[in-house]
């Protein structure tokens, strides 16, 4: 997705572009399959940074008129209301930040003097300046805020949203997440990640932009000094003046035709995915919620679990639970934290035990989701389908080692590698969620192409 | 040899297009744009971009603020456009 919006802004501008995509379908991490007459998102529960078409100066309308995509054509609807379940505690949360002050009120009130002045603290930070020095958030978050539940139910949505780091993140990145969840919200476009893909591909087409399906990057070539060309699938070179790479920085690293003293991380955090397509939707059976960042341990553990996944925590996402529903079924998804060699190892060992594991991770969906309200004796429903995903199925797809979705834990911020002419967008060069990536391909077309070649 | 109104009509084409959400019909001449649309300093990149692109015109960059008003604009551009 951040190599179609920097394609789109580089050939706006003339430049002569190609995006090279190894699969038949377009997205990277946000993208979709069929099953049967089902459609289904892969990675979008929702799109972040939602805003009222009337305001200004939001990550997503300066990301609409770069590309030149008019508001409207995105049909995005607003969430219901979102709800962080702890054990003993719940806050609600909806695109609306007064709606959150009024929960901490109620259920922290020793709290609210220091959220507050957190709130003042993050609306005058500038998380996008990239000279910011790397600051652990909660450290920062703990010179306001001392009740440790509070500071663990704020830090949920945001970690599992977009953290490559475990149970911490950047202060930037975090005040970034801050804003995109809580201060600006949650929003769906009808028809899902669809939508905002076939807008982007529309719009390089009529740009002029030419696009390569099963075309996968297998060598960076540099000379003197600077890149030169990319192989495609073992055998076809085309010569280049400049590469964006959207692959993640380990893996261009991997592909480079020569040493590299630097070697960046794969990250640690995979996830799990159940998708259940049920006969009644979930307002029928009493729940209105959009999206259920559940846990059940009084501390929230982002982190690469040691069992296959993390049984007590999840987020649970109802698509239908937005202000607009297209869906004639129901559908939930319930995603668990998972640890990506404990799969490999079994799927490569056994592909009965894989299938087994598989079988777990439903069943312990359907336990989260009674857990959060559905599925208990009064509110039964049927299931019609199911698709289980795990972290192998995530690699398979995206190619992302150790089946990351957040990508390295090293990021290039100003997306600047060792070797000139090659540059690095994307979940790699820091900005998360599919708004950060059509944000992050953007700045770097503009940053080191476009505004260079003046 | 265009007029100065001719010279408007063209910035305010590409204008219109980059602030694709604002109404640009009212636009006072004498006002500076930022403070009329919601423009950044993205969108004045993208602004000589489309000059570059549309009418072969270069803005160096030590003369970017005076593309600060439609008026500084026209003055400034207009030489250009009958270079």
């Amino acid at each position: 997705m951040s190599g179609l919006a920097a394609g789109i802004r580089l050939a706006m501008y003339n430049k002569k572009v190609v995006i090279l995509e190894k699969h038949t379908i377009t997205g990277g991490l946000n993208s979709y399959y069929s099953r049967g007459k089902r459609k289904f998102d892969v990675g979008l529960h929702a799109l972040t940074n939602f805003v009222d078409p009337t305001e200004r100066g939001k990550p997503f309308n300066k990301l609409m008129k770069q590309l030149r995509i008019p508001y409207d054509e995105f049909k995005l609807h607003p969430q219901n209301y979102s709800v962080i379940q702890f054990p003993d505690k719940k806050l609600k949360f909806t695109n609306d930040i007064d709606f959150l002050i009024e929960e901490v009120k109620m259920n922290f009130p020793q709290e609210i003097d220091g959220f507050m002045s957190l709130l003042a603290h993050i609306k005058n930070f500038n998380e996008v300046d990239l000279t910011n020095v790397t600051v652990m958030a909660k450290i920062v978050v703990k010179n306001f805020i001392k009740n440790e539940s509070l500071i663990e139910m704020i830090f949920c949505p945001l970690l599992i949203y977009g953290s490559a780091w475990e149970n911490d993140m950047d202060f930037s990145q975090f005040v970034v997440m801050f804003k995109s969840i809580f201060i600006e919200g949650f929003g769906r476009p009808a028809g899902g990640v669809r939508t905002i893909i076939d807008l982007l591909l529309k719009r390089f087409e009529e740009c002029g932009g030419e696009l390569r399906f099963k075309s996968e990057v297998t060598r960076i070539i540099s000379a003197s000094e600077k890149v030169s060309a990319v192989e495609i699938n073992g055998s076809e070179i085309i010569e280049c003046e400049n590469i964006l790479s959207s692959m993640g920085l380990p893996e261009t690293f991997s592909v480079l035709d020569r040493e590299s003293s630097h070697s960046p991380r794969v990250g640690n955090l995979s996830f799990t995915e159940s998708i259940l397509i049920t006969d009644k939707k979930p307002k029928d059976l009493g729940i209105e919620a959009t999206i259920i960042f559940y846990n059940n341990r009084p501390e929230y553990l982002y982190q690469k679990p040691t069992t296959l996944f993390d049984r007590e925590s999840a987020v649970v996402c109802f698509p239908n639970n937005f202000t607009h529903d297209e869906f004639d079924e129901g559908v939930l998804r319930v995603t668990n934290i998972a640890n990506f060699d404990l799969w490999n190892e079994q799927k490569q060992m056994s592909s009965d035990a894989y299938k087994e594991s598989k079988n777990e991770v439903f069943n312990q969906s359907l336990q989260i989701l009674k857990n959060c309200g559905l599925g208990t004796a009064d509110k039964k429903f049927e299931i019609l389908f199911k698709d289980i995903f795990t972290p192998t199925t995530i690699k398979r797809y995206t190619s992302h080692f150790g089946g990351t979705v957040y990508g390295s834990i090293d990021k290039s911020r100003n997306g600047t590698t060792h070797i000139p002419g090659l540059y690095i967008c994307g979940t790699d060069q820091g900005f998360l969620g599919i708004v950060g990536s059509m944000l992050s391909g953007i700045s770097m077309a503009n940053l080191h192409i476009l505004s260079r070649n003046l | 040899m265009l007029t100065n109104e001719e010279v408007r009509s063209k910035v305010l084409d590409i204008i219109a297009d980059i602030a694709l959400d604002d109404d640009v019909t009212g636009l006072k001449d004498e006002v500076a744009l930022r403070e009329q649309l919601d423009l950044d300093s993205m969108d004045f990149l993208d602004i000589v971009m489309e000059l570059k692109k549309r009418h072969k015109i270069e803005v160096p960059q030590e003369d970017y603020t005076r593309l600060a008003s439609m008026q500084s604009c026209v003055e400034y551009l207009a030489p250009k456009f009958n270079a």
